[in-house]
């Protein structure tokens, strides 16, 4: 078993050596070096292009799906492996996609078998970019509240309606979409769509956050035809097919607790004595919670975590990261309040620690994976 | 990895049952604090230990114990700590057995170990505060052994045990980890003068002096002035022992907040209906699962000989203490004035979990090293 996974080791070690572009083993510096993939997705350079193309031919964008699906069928030792073994070298993720993060794993369990191999595929190589129509003006904590109407015209869906907080809307092609196709109960009149952004009476605005960037949009609807195969799981029965995914992106946002680049003190090399022990304080809990994120994602796979567990990881993870950007701008002094120059490389330290304060809003506010947790795991009274 | 196997699993079961019936807290801890025993723990519960073969859980198969690891001790020691049972299993089948490890005092005291006769303690600490390298109790060679003069503290279970390791400098200076030599101290060792103190959670500590202590040159455990390796396994073992007994006290105490928010009536609901305890609690449940995590990561990386195993157990003795405080803390405040009564069981965690962050350093001691080996 272990010299399986040894001898899987020494080829992925090789492959990686000859395949992986030396480019795509530079830390990212920039938006730019993160691959979205999609149809309008330019390539920052032939190696990003040709990072993607490699990985996505083996499969290796997303290690652990059925190959029949674009995957590249590993088994969860091995997907560590590689995982490890990219870590080594430093490479580059070939693709980040939320078709991958969530929506992919949503239609391995809920998808009828001509939509996982439909979409799924395209996903893997990273030919349709996705983004994710949940909550509304009216419905943010009370997701199941939300009012965009999706009517049976027989052969299609009429959609209309207004989202919000859509990451990336008007950059994607695709959208997987929460709609309400009955006002008899709420989260029981809920259906999952999706659908092309191309379509018309599709809009979007961007919206410009405190840290000057404009990863979310506003998304309109008017009037909207959606073909009626395009439902995942049951008409009015959205809301498991939403939970599930949810349950997904908490766990990817919760990867945000694990930081970027290790030990913060070795990062920022605190002087002050009393800053340096806050730091460490720090270190401390964000090693602990990478054991933590181990050891949940095996249990995850294993079938031997809490279903709202990832509720729990959400919570830990973005707390911990608005606390390592605290604490960057502390150890960068004043040179952590420069906003335009070169040497702040734009202000990336502040800028990063303005965005980070809505990690512990997007995906569910950290009280209601607070309530999460005391409802279904510690099941206590009226919660 | 990370996840348990079915003969860890079917340990730890065997552990759980065990101790929730024989090493609760009636007939463990407030049974001996209330008849004011001198060991603060019973010999009975040892024997039943050594039955079920717990006592020889670090010792190797060749010498008759189970030859298990920082894993399966972890498993134990959770257990320990959910039911606060009072026991020598931390220090003597844990810290002490390693500690003698592989050399001659391994054949003269495993046995007593695995029978459940004998008890042994470790004396590190010489000031309030745990800093191994500082140890300056000195050993004189004199003829073919030593003199040994000097004080030590927070010895656990001294009062009690047949034989003490105790580490001494041969060689250096306070600060050195060069010039540390380890010694097997027979407890009636003339000069030796041992004060058992009771600590706030009813254990027993000992404060020894040393006053000339002779000692054969067969006394020493493993290499003279090369005692830093065994002692820091040693330490590494109690330190990741401590973490898990901590993660255990940090549940016990949760477990039984929880059921009092699910059982306590005010303004005509259950308490466990106010969303502002509720959140509490939540948050608590995630910090506990965090710490099991790190303490098992700790031990996990123990076994695997893994480079990165000490600043993993540094990180899992901080954390799980800083956990356990925080679980004890919230535990009495909940309860409200119930809490306060010593009649109640939630306070003996708290006064478990003073004594257990303390043993083998406490967070800031952790602390300091997670920052010293990340370079900073």
């Amino acid at each position: 078993m272990s010299t399986d996974l040894d001898n899987f080791r020494t080829e992925t070690r090789a492959w990686l050596d000859a395949n992986c572009p030396p480019e795509m083993r530079q830390p990212i510096r920039s938006e730019a070096d993160i691959c979205w993939g999609g149809r309008n997705w330019t390539f920052e350079s032939d190696a990003q292009r040709r990072w993607l193309e490699v990985m996505a031919e083996r499969g290796w964008t997303v290690p652990d799906w059925p190959k029949d699906y674009g995957g590249g069928g590993l088994s969860t030792g091995e997907a560590r492996v590689l995982k490890e073994e990219m870590q080594r070298i430093g490479a580059r993720s070939p693709l980040t996609s939320f078709g991958i993060s969530m929506l992919g794993p949503a239609l391995l369990k809920f998808g009828t078998e001509e939509q996982k191999r439909h979409y799924l595929p395209q996903i893997a190589r990273g030919e349709i970019r996705w983004c994710q129509g949940y909550s509304e003006p009216g419905a943010g904590s009370d997701l199941a509240g939300l009012q965009t109407k999706a009517e049976d015209k027989g052969d299609h869906w009429l959609v209309n309606g207004q989202k919000v907080w859509t990451s990336y809307a008007d950059k994607a092609d695709w959208i997987f979409c929460l709609v309400r196709t009955s006002a008899e109960s709420k989260q029981g009149g809920i259906s999952f769509l999706l659908f092309d952004m191309a379509t018309p009476g599709v809009s979007t605005r961007a919206i410009l956050l405190i840290s000057g960037s404009s990863p979310f949009c506003e998304t309109f609807f008017d009037d909207v035809k959606v073909p009626k195969a395009q439902i995942v799981g049951e008409v009015n029965k959205g809301w498991d097919v939403a939970k599930y995914l949810l349950g997904h992106e908490r766990e990817m946002i919760s990867a945000m607790g694990l930081g970027m680049g290790g030990s913060l003190g070795a990062a920022t090399k605190p002087q002050d004595p009393m800053l340096r022990a806050e730091i460490a304080a720090f270190d401390v809990d964000a090693l602990a919670f990478a054991a933590m994120s181990e050891r949940f994602a095996a249990m995850w796979k294993a079938g031997e975590a809490h279903p709202a567990s990832p509720s729990m990881m959400k919570y830990a993870g973005t707390e911990l990261n608005k606390r390592r950007n605290e604490l960057a701008m502390a150890a960068g002094a004043s040179d952590a309040l420069e906003w335009d120059s070169e040497r702040s490389k734009s202000g990336k330290t502040p800028r990063d620690w303005l965005r980070s304060k809505g990690n512990s809003i997007e995906g569910g506010t950290s009280e209601i994976q607070l309530n999460i947790v005391a409802k279904h795991i510690l099941r206590l009274p009226g919660a | 990895m990370t996840l348990l196997n079915d003969d860890q699993k079917m340990l730890r079961e065997t552990a759980a049952s065990f101790l929730a019936e024989e090493g609760s807290i009636a007939k463990q801890l407030r049974h001996w604090r209330d008849i004011n025993c001198r060991d603060g723990f019973g010999h009975g519960l040892w024997k039943q230990f050594a039955e079920l073969g717990l006592t020889g859980i670090c010792i190797p198969e060749g010498h008759g114990g189970l030859g298990l690891g920082a894993t399966e001790t972890a498993l134990v020691l959770e257990e320990i700590g959910r039911n606060l049972t009072p026991s020598p299993f931390l220090t003597t089948a844990v810290v002490a057995a390693r500690a003698i490890e592989g050399t001659a005092h391994a054949d003269r005291w495993y046995p007593g170990i695995l029978s459940g006769e004998a008890v042994l303690a470790l004396a590190i600490d010489e000031g309030p505060r745990h800093a191994p390298e500082r140890t300056a109790l000195e050993a004189a060679r004199q003829g073919n052994g030593f003199l040994l003069n000097g004080a030590k503290q927070f010895v656990v279970q001294g009062g009690s045990a047949d034989m003490i390791v105790t580490a001494a400098r041969t060689a250096g200076s306070p600060g050195d980890t060069d010039g540390l030599t380890l010694f097997a101290v027979p407890k009636d060792s003339a000069g030796l003068e041992v004060e058992n103190v009771g600590l706030v959670d009813s254990s027993k500590a000992a404060r020894l002096a040393f006053d000339n202590v002779r000692l054969d040159a067969d006394a020493v455990i493993g290499q003279v002035d090369g005692g830093w390796q065994a002692l820091a396994r040693a330490l590494a073992a109690g330190s990741a022992g401590a973490a898990a007994e901590l993660v255990g006290v940090a549940s016990g105490a949760s477990a039984m907040t929880l059921g009092y928010l699910r059982q306590r009536k005010q303004f005509g609901k259950l308490i466990g209906e106010f969303q502002a305890l509720q959140h509490r609690a939540a948050h608590l449940y995630a910090e506990i699962e965090i710490a099991r995590a790190a303490a098992f990561k700790a031990a996990e990386l123990i076994d695997s000989a893994d480079q990165s195993a000490e600043l993993f157990v540094a990180v899992a003795k901080a954390k799980a203490a800083d956990v356990a405080s925080f679980a004890v803390r919230e535990g009495v405040q909940m309860h409200g004035g119930i809490g306060m009564t010593d009649e109640h069981d939630i306070g003996l965690y708290m006064k478990r979990e003073a004594v257990l962050g303390e043993l083998f350093g406490d967070v800031f001691h952790h602390r300091e090293r997670v920052a010293a080996l990340s370079g900073y």
